[in-house]
């Protein structure tokens, strides 16, 4: 991570900044259909009128370009991250209040455009608070740091006998105080101290992190005013909807474009080019049709009578690909992990056991279908769109356009879901190529067919677990081979998964097993694979809490027990060569801040298990099951409770999820993302899967791609939160991996039924 | 065709497709966006309104099927934001990404004025339409239920 705004100069503040929080600035309406609308009244982040460049010369104190404080002592927070259902706004800004000393009463929270200027923005990987804790804890010091020394010039005392608290500073010693507002001119005019002159605040001071806060955008969420990218309306606006090829690489032929033409309100149509493998953030090719809603746009669409030239993937089958996984774990892939000599303890093991786990494609399947709305005029572009990742935004619309990145401004709007599909910049691609083209601002519409059948799929997998045990039963070999078209597939030609992959859940695993080797094995990609929260953690977690419980199962002992065991002793792995591998990207943070801990994974099973009532886990009608696993830098423990309900059908009907993730800034956040964690893990382990048929996905919507309703997710859900002082790890993510395993475990306590295939539906009623 | 629909109280004249769907009319020509699209075939409840008191799925209810008749959205469900379950929706902290939550509400809301305490079941059947991929439902629930003055939940 970045320090990148300690080097970035003063008065930069809201230049490159969209204060149309949510992207829409008021007056986007062409018509004056909403003025008579009792709409009017929004609430909620409504951005002010006021244009960008009137604020970006406002007076006050803006030491970096994330803090703002205006004589009239309003303190603007900028908050560079995405909002997504994470509660970002609701967590970093905190942050930067607290160690300011500001009254979150009196804190207006802005979304920042995308722009290098604020460091990394990509809202991914669990990466915002345990990423750049310390870096806004700092902005707001400095921020602080600067009030506090313009007091001290007024009163000529020293800044060390003043502080900051409440929106003022405070002279304790002749009970003397100035608010914020007052002080903002005067210390303005200051040196922005150095780095190493900005103290931070004991933690103790920090007044809200920790604390419950509630939801800043609660009010425009519930009352229909929070704006989406689906939101955003551009005077003299097209809609356009696409037709894109239902096979990767299949390319028009031909197509009537006058049948298209002839539905009335649709006004162009444009084919799209073909994109060239690998295919990362291109178009998908097709014909789109402009028109001036999105329902003449659809007419239009399903009047093109396309014909396609389907290529090469044509081939791409679920069935037969799922053979070509198992071939592929059969036989010894490239070694990336060892330990021991794994081969030679299971060649002298009193007893193996060997096991078989796929799970298939997962779409993103966010409640927005991906959307977003471009406007391209005299050599400059303006986009706004529910970006993860805005400035890959930027760079994408740059290059497809030929325009220097500094000539592109994307504004970024609520996101109606993500899960890591909306950090891809196809559909930006897209809308910018048709609003240059059409000359007129165009909104691009994906349907939710069009979501679900070009996707960029979560990875299908294969994994092969091997165990040899000696003649007390204990694990004394491992063997972990792991099979799937990577995410590099995208973006190169890569069929074998890398060490960068492999950390997730297989070369960082915490097992006390004296013989370890993992191995990555081929598989080539015939679909676009991408990153879906908790990505590759999602399949290792499956298969390697599956196979423990098994492994308990075959010693008829219990599965807590046997899994403690597996991990060993509480111990704390600092060095790749603990781990008997090469490098560990470690999510991008050094293995000696945040080392596998074997002892606070531990500590989350201990819990979960005393919270679930481990022992009673053999009820009349109801079985508990258990998983746990390490990602992101945070420890998550999950018991799933299975039942068979009076209709036949399997279902949860209660989950416990424990979490250790550190220091965390948002409690109710985090644990709502728990209870998130446990409702996504849940469609996952019973309900969803893309299956592919001649190169096309089989599924179309949320008729046969299945999520959990309302009365199919768990009834109740217990969160708890281990507190923590350690180094913040991630939150978004590591909930999902343990969810399935813990199922399929109870499913099988409950029903006999081993599931190693997902979803669960595939083998029981669901 | 020229359709006239009462929205949110409000007279409205409309010249669209009379096949066009509520949802789309509403979206796009009246610039209601509160109103979300998430599946265009019934299935996942986030264009839910109130036509005449009863919910429907705009996305597959044509606007003809609205003419002379009355349309509530969320825009509409209170004057301002006060609904027993906006506000404990926003209590509870029930949004994650809020994308869906305009239907679940608009659904919620149908489900109260039948019957004022709903129980588990009665709210899981009546919210069975609508789908949050964020997964709110256990708050959801807990929500519908203290705007229903239910205690101890």
């Amino acid at each position: 991570m970045s320090n990148r705004h300690t080097l970035i100069a003063r008065r930069t503040f809201l230049a490159g900044m969209n204060l149309a929080v949510g992207g829409l600035a008021v007056g986007f309406f062409s018509s004056d259909s909403l003025a008579d609308e009792p709409t009017g009244k929004r609430s909620g982040p409504r951005p002010p009128t006021s244009s960008q460049a009137e604020e970006s010369s406002a007076p006050g104190l803006n030491p970096n370009v994330f803090v703002h404080v205006a004589p009239d002592g309003l303190v603007t927070i900028v908050c560079h991250r995405s909002e997504m259902g994470q509660g970002i706004r609701s967590s970093l800004p905190v942050l930067i209040a607290d160690e300011l000393g500001a009254e979150m009463a009196r804190v207006k929270i802005v979304q920042a455009d995308g722009d290098p200027a604020y460091g990394d923005q990509n809202t991914d990987g669990s990466n915002s608070v345990r990423g750049i804790y310390e870096d806004m804890r700092r902005v707001g010091a400095t921020a602080r740091t600067m009030l506090v020394a313009a007091a001290a010039k007024r009163w000529k005392v020293s800044p060390d006998t003043c502080e900051a608290s409440g929106h003022v500073v405070l002279h304790r010693p002749s009970q003397r105080e100035l608010g914020f507002g007052e002080l903002a001119l005067e210390a303005g005019k200051l040196a922005v101290p150095k780095p190493a002159d900005v103290k931070l605040r004991p933690k103790n001071e920090l007044r809200n992190v920790g604390k419950p806060l509630p939801l800043l955008d609660g009010p425009a969420y519930v009352n229909g005013s929070a704006v989406f990218g689906a939101d955003i309306r551009l005077p003299g606006m097209l809609t356009a909807v696409i037709a894109r090829p239902s096979i990767v690489g299949a390319r028009v032929v031909k197509y009537d474009a006058s049948r298209a033409l002839a539905v009335p309100g649709v006004k162009r149509v444009i084919e799209l080019p073909a994109p060239k493998a690998p295919y990362a953030f291109q178009t998908w090719g097709g014909i789109a049709v402009l028109a001036e809603n999105t329902w003449a746009a659809m007419k239009g669409r399903a009047a093109l009578e396309i014909i396609w030239d389907e290529g090469e993937n044509a081939t791409y089958d679920s069935e037969q690909y799922r053979k070509t996984l198992s071939a592929s774990v059969a036989s010894p892939g490239t070694v990336l992990r060892s330990v021991g000599d794994a081969e030679a303890a299971l060649s002298k093991a009193a007893r193996v056991l060997e096991a078989e786990y796929h799970v298939p494609h997962l779409s993103h399947a966010p409640m927005e279908p991906p959307v977003a709305v471009a406007r391209v005029e005299g050599g400059t572009c303006e986009i706004w769109a529910p970006t993860q990742h805005p400035q890959a935004a930027r760079g994408t619309a740059a290059q497809v356009l030929g325009l220097p990145p500094e000539k592109v401004t994307v504004h970024v709007t609520f996101l109606g879901g993500g899960f890591g599909r909306k950090s891809k910049a196809d559909f930006i691609s897209e809308v910018v190529l048709l609003a240059k083209e059409a000359g007129v601002p165009v909104r691009v519409q994906w349907t939710r067919e069009d979501d679900i059948r070009n996707d960029y799929y979560h990875s299908v997998s294969a994994q092969r677990l091997t165990a040899g045990l000696d003649e007390n039963g204990k694990v004394v070999a491992w063997r972990h081979r792991t099979a799937f078209p990577p995410i590099g597939s995208t973006f190169g030609p890569v069929n074998r998964p890398s060490l960068g992959d492999l950390q997730q859940g297989v070369l960082d695993l915490g097992i006390g097993v004296p013989n370890i080797r993992a191995e990555a094995c081929e598989a080539n990609a015939h679909v676009r694979i991408g990153w879906l929260r908790s990505v590759y953690n999602i399949f290792h977690a499956f298969s390697v809490n599956s196979f423990i419980d098994e492994i308990a199962h075959a010693r008829g002992e219990d599965p807590r027990d046997v899994l403690l065991e597996v991990l060993g002793p509480p111990r704390v792995m600092k060095t790749v060569r603990e781990l008997g591998i090469e490098k560990l990207s470690n999510y991008g943070q050094p293995l000696e801040k945040h080392p596998v801990n074997v002892a606070r994974l531990r500590g989350v099973i201990e819990r979960v298990t005393e919270l679930s009532r481990w022992s009673d886990r053999k009820k009349e009608g109801r079985a508990l099951g258990l998983a746990a696993h390490r990602s992101f830098l945070s420890y998550v423990a999950v018991v799933a409770s299975v039942v068979r309900n009076p209709d036949g059908k399997i279902a949860v009907d209660e989950a416990w999820i424990v979490v250790d993730a550190g220091t965390v800034i948002n409690p109710d956040r985090v644990k709502a993302q728990m209870e998130g964690s446990i409702i996504f893990g849940t469609s996952i382990a019973l309900y969803s899967g893309i299956t592919m048929k001649g190169g096309a996905v089989e599924q179309s919507n949320f008729r046969d791609y299945r999520l959990a309703r309302i009365g199919e997710a768990p009834r109740k859900i217990h969160v708890e939160i281990v507190p923590s002082e350690e180094a913040p790890g991630g939150i978004g993510e590591p909930g999902v991996p343990p969810v399935a395993p813990a199922i399929a475990n109870a499913v099988f306590a409950l029903t006999g039924t081993r599931v190693r295939e997902l979803p669960i539906s595939k083998a029981l009623k669901t | 065709m020229s359709i006239r629909v009462r929205i949110n109280g409000v007279e409205k004249e409309l010249d669209v497709d009379p096949e066009m769907p509520l949802l789309w009319a509403l979206r796009d020509v009246l610039g209601l966006t509160g109103t979300k699209y998430g599946c265009g075939q019934a299935l996942c409840g986030a264009c839910t309104v109130h036509l005449d008191g009863q919910t429907v799925r705009a996305c597959v209810t044509p606007i003809r099927r609205a003419d002379g008749h009355s349309v509530t959205t969320i825009e509409g469900l209170s004057p301002d934001g006060n609904h027993p379950l906006q506000r404990a929706w926003v209590d509870l902290g029930v949004p994650q990404c809020g994308f869906c939550q305009a239907g679940q509400l608009m659904c919620a809301a149908a489900l109260l004025e039948k019957k004022p305490k709903p129980t588990d079941a009665e709210i899981d059947h009546s919210l069975a339409g609508n789908l949050c991929r964020c997964g709110t439902y256990t708050r959801i629930r807990a929500a519908v239920k203290k705007a229903a003055g239910m205690s101890g939940e």
